[in-house]
């Protein structure tokens, strides 16, 4: 009964969101202010019916109903509680109603805090919501539906994917999808700025808080991804370059260039035409991911569903949107100004070069991720495209756009001079050589690529402080240090403090590929083995039982200079269910080293194949990232969000009054 | 100005605080160094029988991939066929086959699939190319539409309006940013 009404609920869902993608766009054409102010309580209404489905099946999965096909696929009765509340996003169908939650919620949350704009801007944006939502829940119902009935039930369900057994299963997903999806709104945006024909620095500014919003989510997701994939795979890496990570790092590259862009857009009025299609691809590639990852073209450990109908739909459903938004854009290109002039040598130029560097980017690892698939569909053979390829092709596009980090805010809008910049960042400059000199030299061995990435790294850093410096040196107020750091806007800080992220994670990333130290090793009891200073004992060897699964248990310890350091318990667990042998890496997680143990093979029944890593400085790479999204956090609260704009536009119902525009976090 | 005394102050504060920050790098650098050579230097001979053939083999098996896994380098794999194979390269680099050796043998077995790095042939062109050919379209664009730009704000004055009234829309603007 319950997944009936999770099933009914949907098709309600459905049915509101045809209207709230019908009427309001009408309403704006007619002029029926009635139609137009539907959205707001359609979308809610949308919200609520979404979110009773939501909740149907979280029960139906929590009181074990294995009548539901779904349910059996994906959980089992010995399957503990807090795994069988994730599994409910474990699988294809699951996934998708997280999805369409997320998609409700952003909904919700523009008509909460988007009181302020124009009436008919904010019913433009909720009708392409509306529409969004149909396309997603129409793929749901007719080819995904979460709700359908295994008549007879089996006596138990297939169990999770052992993978997905993990905490990173409650934050990862949603936080992808908090992602891609929030990207939506800052296509739906721009699609509304390109009906209404406005497109200004207002509507930049409308969209700005949205769009960073969007990006902190996604920046976490990938994060939270490589972290994932780092202690849970057992192979010791921490991005693979795998098609489902490029899935999602594609658009969050296109993301990146999408707010700097509508930085020059909010600031300037320039770049319009090329800040609205960077939100359209924007979305359009997070789009491009869910088919990739949901069409099952492609076949690795993250793709768990297979079914040509799906891919088909949504790759119809991808056409619309891009050929749509791409059509609209054609037909009102020429109503687009030029807005603010600048020179060739100007922070809107170096912004824009930094869009080009990462457009570029993101467009040559699509090409790398899609160029196999392309290949193997031509039968021209079948090709494998991976680390190798990427780092090759990747590093050298990424390193001038991370080198332009430093000059970019420092560099004036409209005009700059290089000599100028040249002079105020020498001494930043003289950090990083310095420090590009030293670190290899304190680490004990050259590393020409740890010397080239730790001079960004100290470049980055020493012009944002050199900045803020400078910043300091010619604010007006002039009484206290306090005062002076207090008259920088939050946007300023977070900027600083995204920037400061790439450095973190540049520095952790080049050490750990430089210094890192492994031993593949056959270790007996009583064996030990010294890796990067640390010796390491196999002490004893134990069978122990899980919930649903059984694992041998080593105990290793860890000892430096004789003294002891840790116990480490890697393991090898079978699922009892899916049967694959599931790597249960022990990590002893440290700032400035992680130790890393992995079980392999088991030769006999006392020797086992071991794997053991040295990896200094690994966790910088996700400090370096929580950075970044902390930063995008602070720049998301700026105050020029909230307080009023002070502007009577067309729309009679957007007096001036204070706005909550930033603060849509809490949604 | 008349701050300008001030402002040179302010700079020199500036220089110092940055000359300050490189002594302090130093002096944190230098205590690193003692602390990674006592723990370098007591580092135990590898278990593996002959360390350089080793790290040759793990370097070569990281550009090549498992072929029963899902998408996992051949040096990162604990299946066992990864396994069966690291040990046939093994074998053959131990008898002094050559990188190259190693890679013609495994492609004449399994096929181009097998590495990680695709080989430059006449169905990867693009895919070597691509990333220059977007480079170049990428920089191309941007040099129009800089020069297409200013030659349209020559005749067109009209944006300094729009300008104007894109500021008048936004408001006094938060004074932090500099124009």
């Amino acid at each position: 009964m319950i997944p009936e009404l999770g099933h009914f609920s949907l098709i309600l869902a459905l049915s509101i969101a045809l209207a709230q993608g019908i009427f309001p766009l009408l309403g704006v054409a007619r002029g029926n202010g009635a139609w137009m102010r539907m959205g707001s309580t359609a979308a809610l209404g949308q919200f609520l019916f979404i979110a009773i489905a939501f909740g149907a099946l979280t029960y139906a999965f929590i009181i074990k109903d294995f009548s539901v096909l779904y349910v059996a696929s994906n959980s089992n009765s010995a399957l503990p509680l807090q795994y069988r509340i994730v599994g409910v996003w474990g699988g294809h169908e699951g996934a998708l109603l997280l999805w369409v939650l997320i998609l409700a919620g952003w909904t919700v949350a523009i008509t909460r805090f988007s009181r302020h704009l124009p009436g008919e801007f904010v019913a433009r944006v909720l009708g392409v919501m509306g529409l969004l939502s149909v396309g997603f829940l129409a793929f749901m119902l007719f080819t995904s539906n979460p709700f359908t009935r295994l008549i007879p039930a089996p006596p138990d369900g297939r169990d999770l994917n052992p993978l997905l057994q993990d905490f990173g299963m409650v934050l990862h997903p949603p936080m992808l999808y908090m992602g891609y999806v929030g990207f939506s709104v800052a296509f739906a945006f721009a699609i509304a700025a390109l009906l209404g024909g406005r497109l200004d620095a207002a509507w930049a500014r409308w969209s700005r808080p949205w769009t960073t919003l969007a990006w902190v989510f996604l920046t976490l997701g990938v994060a939270l991804g490589s972290l994932w994939a780092y202690y849970e795979l057992g192979w010791g890496g921490w991005w693979f370059w795998d098609p489902v990570e490029n899935a999602s790092f594609i658009p969050w590259l296109v993301g990146t260039a999408l707010i700097h862009s509508l930085a020059v857009t909010e600031r300037r009025g320039a770049f319009k035409g090329w800040t609205v299609l960077l939100a359209i691809f924007t979305f359009s590639l997070s789009l491009l991911g869910m088919f990739l990852v949901r069409s099952g073209v492609l076949t690795s450990v993250h793709a768990f569903a297979t079914d040509p109908a799906r891919g088909i739909f949504v790759l119809v459903f991808l056409g619309i949107v891009v050929g749509g938004a791409l059509l609209l854009f054609a037909s009102r290109a020429h109503r687009i100004g030029l807005g603010g002039s600048f020179d060739p040598v100007s922070r809107e130029s170096m912004l824009l070069l930094n869009n080009v560097m990462l457009a570029v980017a993101a467009g040559s690892v699509l090409l790398g991720t899609l160029y196999p698939l392309v290949l193997d569909a031509l039968e021209l053979g079948k090709i494998s495209v991976g680390r190798p390829y990427f780092e090759v092709v990747f590093i050298p596009l990424m390193a001038p756009a991370m080198f332009l980090i430093g000059v970019g805010p420092m560099a004036h809008w409209k005009k700059a001079s290089l000599p100028d910049l040249a002079t105020r960042l020498r001494w930043a400059f003289a950090v990083g050589l310095v420090t590009a000199l030293l670190v290899p030299f304190a680490m004990g061995r050259w590393s020409t690529p740890v010397s080239l990435g730790m001079l960004l790294a100290a470049w980055i850093v020493a012009s944002s402080v050199a900045g803020l410096l400078e910043r300091l040196r010619q604010s007006r107020a002039s009484e206290g240090l306090l005062a002076k750091l207090g008259a920088n806007s939050r946007s300023y800080y977070g900027m600083l403090l995204a920037h400061i992220g790439v450095a973190v994670f540049i520095a952790g990333a080049t050490l750990v590929k430089g210094y890192e130290t492994e031993k593949d090793v056959r270790m007996g009891i009583g064996d030990s083995v010294e890796v990067g200073g640390y010796s390491f004992q196999l002490e004893r060897l134990s069978d122990v039982s899980g919930p649903n699964y059984i694992a041998s248990r080593g105990e290793i310890s860890v000892t430096r200079n004789g003294r002891a350091v840790t116990k480490m318990y890697p393991e090898k667990r079978t699922y009892r269910e899916k049967k694959n042998p599931m790597t249960e890496a022990a990590i002893d997680w440290g700032f400035v080293r992680d130790l890393y143990v992995s079980l392999g093979e088991q030769l006999n029944p006392t020797t086992w194949l071991v794997r053991v890593y040295h990896k200094p400085f690994v966790e910088l790479i996700w400090v370096g990232w929580l950075l970044m999204a902390l930063g995008g956090l602070l720049a998301v609260f700026d105050r020029r969000y909230r307080i009023t704009v002070g502007v009577k536009h067309r729309a009679p119902s957007s007096a001036p009054r204070l706005l909550e525009a930033g603060t849509a976090a809490a949604g | 100005m008349n701050m300008s005394a001030t402002a040179d102050g302010m700079l020199g504060r500036a220089h110092r605080l940055m000359r300050m920050l490189l002594a302090v790098a130093l002096l944190a650098f230098a205590l690193l160094v003692m602390v990674q050579v006592a723990a370098f230097a007591r580092e135990a001979a590898p278990a593996a029988d002959d360390p350089m053939l080793e790290e040759r083999l793990m370097t070569l098996a990281g550009d090549l991939r498992c072929l029963v896994c899902q998408n996992q380098t051949l040096a990162e794999s604990n299946a066992e066929l990864a396994a069966d194979l690291r040990n046939e390269i093994r074998e053959q680099m131990r008898r002094g086959a050559s990188d190259q050796d190693v890679i013609d043998y495994l492609v004449a077995r399994y096929g181009d699939f097998v590495l990680y790095r695709p080989p430059l042939k006449a169905t990867t062109l693009l895919l070597w190319s691509g990333p220059a050919i977007l480079l170049l379209i990428g920089i191309m664009l941007m040099m129009r539409s800089l020069a297409r730009r200013r030659g349209q704000m020559a005749e067109a004055p009209l944006t300094e309006a729009e300008r104007a009234r894109a500021h008048a829309l936004l408001g006094a603007d938060g004074g932090a940013e500099r124009s």
